[in-house]
């Protein structure tokens, strides 16, 4: 491989070659994908399809409701409405996504890309290793190391108690202000490496004849850069807020969604109910608002990458 | 999973605006990253320090009497053995559960041109951003109605399933990257396609598909959301769920011990990405979905 762009797009496929006589030879050659779709039908799909339809019963873990779940309607729909943790849930999974990684690891991600293209080589080397090593830590690690840094008699404290600020217990006093730091340094390894791709592809030249025209550091950022970078910032954005809806290790690890579900994202509230509520059908209903967000971002992010080709 | 991609640029040319320019902006640049890199540094070094001191607690400290007390301490059968030999049986039955599947899958979607590939391929880009925790509670359902909970292969399939959108993804394109051509010989000799696919192809895909294994392995190891779920018994559990365990249930936490775990599970995964983003580092930037 000579460079990635050297790596075809999707959809061309290679050239066709030996053309088959029928219909029938044509189908049985693709009869290789065929395990693919069976499991991603099996285990993607029906998935799917089951939390559409157990959101309109009762079904639960244990009792009647788990040998025999009677449909209920929209019942868990209007519950959701009604109930007062929904709706709160609902905005703190907004504000967690938006705060960590629209802004959060999006801004941050490429400040950090476009300090390292003026930053000597080394400089950038040691910190993108310290960037990415966040991220490439199992979830449960960095986790952990999260709970300990915010902890009582953690490392933030240890930071803070020379300037009189230690002794919060940031988990229990702003546990949602701790997820969202701790998500952000999880997660802007990703926003990072494809603003440096993106960054390296613009042309230096038009860099610079925008300074020669005397344009200031931000108006070239503004109105040169990001212009030229603007598909990656659309297909990133898209990325991270996909990623970051579907948190789940950081936040049980951190505060389990509390105290009194100050910190509880719609994935935290889906498993509680589910699991420790045993309520599989009011679960799923949250499950399903979940996986219908997704499908609007990801069918989103496929129409986004289709426009870029011809 | 992305790569470490090297972005080394030539130095800035001359005496030009420019150029200056740049050399200017270099010192503060500098010292902003390093700012920012201590930043994202620190967390992680209360790991190693913690886990090098028989007393540790969450602060950041030196240890007083540095010692290996906390590796040793974990390095039982029970506690560290059986778990990363469940781990690595999962991720390598993940990883090679999608090997077989995207090679399969992408030789006819590389090769032969069809009305079929165009959507599949949608289909595949739009299963590679589907939130898996979202299905983790339908999943669950599913499980109990087919009498799947607990079951190791169960668990292998369904991990399997939820990376291999991308791995059909990356295996595609690198199939497309290897030339028709050299099949074509094969086939005038009257070799069938699955014989070219495994002489020819795979050799010369080689590279290619060992990222896409260490993909999905990388993601396999870290998962902790679904054999939490999906594994009932101790004795199946992987790592991710056993340091769980071991942090919430024992009471008073041995922090040094806890921190020892977490290096041990995490080096093979470091030790993977590395060999990844070296291998191949200059030459294989954002993995398929970004560059597409």
């Amino acid at each position: 491989m000579a460079s990635p762009s050297a790596l075809p797009r999707a959809g061309e496929g290679g050239r066709p070659r030996r053309r088959p006589r029928s219909a029938v030879q044509r189908g049985l050659r693709m009869l290789p994908v065929v395990p693919s779709i069976v499991l991603l039908l099996l285990f993607l799909l029906a998935p799917v399809l089951w939390s559409f339809y157990a959101s309109f019963t009762d079904a639960s873990l244990s009792g009647r409701g788990a040998r025999d779940p009677q449909w209920t309607g929209l019942d868990n729909y209007a519950r959701m409405l009604g109930d007062s943790s929904f709706p709160l849930s609902a905005w703190l999974t907004l504000v967690f996504v938006v705060a960590s990684a629209i802004l959060g690891q999006n801004l941050l991600g490429l400040v950090i890309a476009l300090l390292m293209t003026r930053a000597r080589g080394p400089v950038s080397s040691v910190v993108g290793i310290a960037v990415v090593a966040s991220w490439v830590l199992p979830e449960i690690v960095a986790a952990f190391a999260a709970y300990a840094w915010f902890s009582k008699d953690g490392t933030l404290n240890q930071l803070l108690a020379p300037v009189g600020a230690g002794g919060t217990n940031w988990l229990y006093s702003f546990p949602l202000m701790a997820i969202v730091l701790a998500n952000i340094w999880r997660g802007t390894a990703f926003s990072m490496l494809v603003y440096r791709a993106a960054l390296a592809e613009v042309p230096q030249d038009i860099s610079e004849a925008a300074l020669v025209d005397g344009a200031r550091g931000w108006q070239r950022l503004l109105f040169v850069t990001v212009p030229l970078i603007r598909s990656s910032i659309a297909t990133n954005l898209m990325l991270i807020t996909l990623q970051t809806l579907a948190v789940f290790t950081l936040i049980w690890v951190m505060t389990a969604g509390g105290p009194a579900n100050a910190s509880t994202t719609l994935p935290v509230l889906a498993y509680q109910e589910a699991f420790k509520f045993g309520d599989i059908g009011y679960g799923t209903a949250i499950a399903s608002v979940l996986i219908l967000i997704g499908v609007v971002f990801g069918a989103a992010y496929v129409w986004l990458l289709r426009e870029k080709r011809p | 999973m992305t790569m470490l991609r090297r972005t080394v640029r030539p130095p800035a040319p001359g005496p030009t605006a420019a150029g200056s320019a740049r050399r200017r902006a270099r010192l503060p640049a500098d010292i902003a990253l390093a700012v920012i890199g201590a930043c994202f540094a620190l967390p992680l070094l209360w790991l190693v320090l913690a886990a090098a001191d028989p007393q540790a607690g969450y602060q950041t400290r030196w240890p007083q009497a540095p010692s290996l007390a906390n590796f040793q301490a974990v390095l039982t059968p029970e506690l560290l053995f059986q778990p990363l030999a469940n781990s690595f049986l999962l991720s390598a039955g993940t990883a090679v559960v999608n090997l077989v599947a995207a090679v399969l899958a992408a030789y006819p979607l590389s090769r032969y041109q069809s009305r079929f590939n165009r959507p599949f391929m949608y289909s595949v880009l739009f299963g590679t951003s589907l939130p898996v925790t979202a299905i983790m509670v339908p999943v669950y359902g599913l499980f109990v109605q087919l009498h799947l909970l607990d079951s190791m292969p169960a668990t292998i399939f369904f991990m399997a399933t939820t990376t291999l959108p991308m791995a059909i993804w990356m295996t595609k394109n690198f199939m497309d990257a290897v030339p028709v051509e050299l099949e074509e010989a094969a086939w005038m000799d009257g070799a069938s396609a699955l014989a070219a696919l495994r002489t020819i192809v795979l050799p010369l895909m080689r590279q290619g598909l060992g990222v896409v294994f260490i993909f999905v392995f990388i993601q396999a190891w870290g998962n902790f959301f679904v054999p939490f779920i999906l594994l009932l018994t101790t004795a199946k559990q992987p790592a991710a769920v056993s340091i769980f365990s071991f942090f919430g249930q024992h009471g008073a936490i041995a922090y040094g011990q806890l921190a020892a775990f977490s290096i041990l599970y995490s080096v093979p995964v470091l030790v993977l990405y590395v060999v990844v983003a070296r291998g191949l580092g200059s030459s294989f930037a954002l993995s398929g979905a970004m560059k597409g």
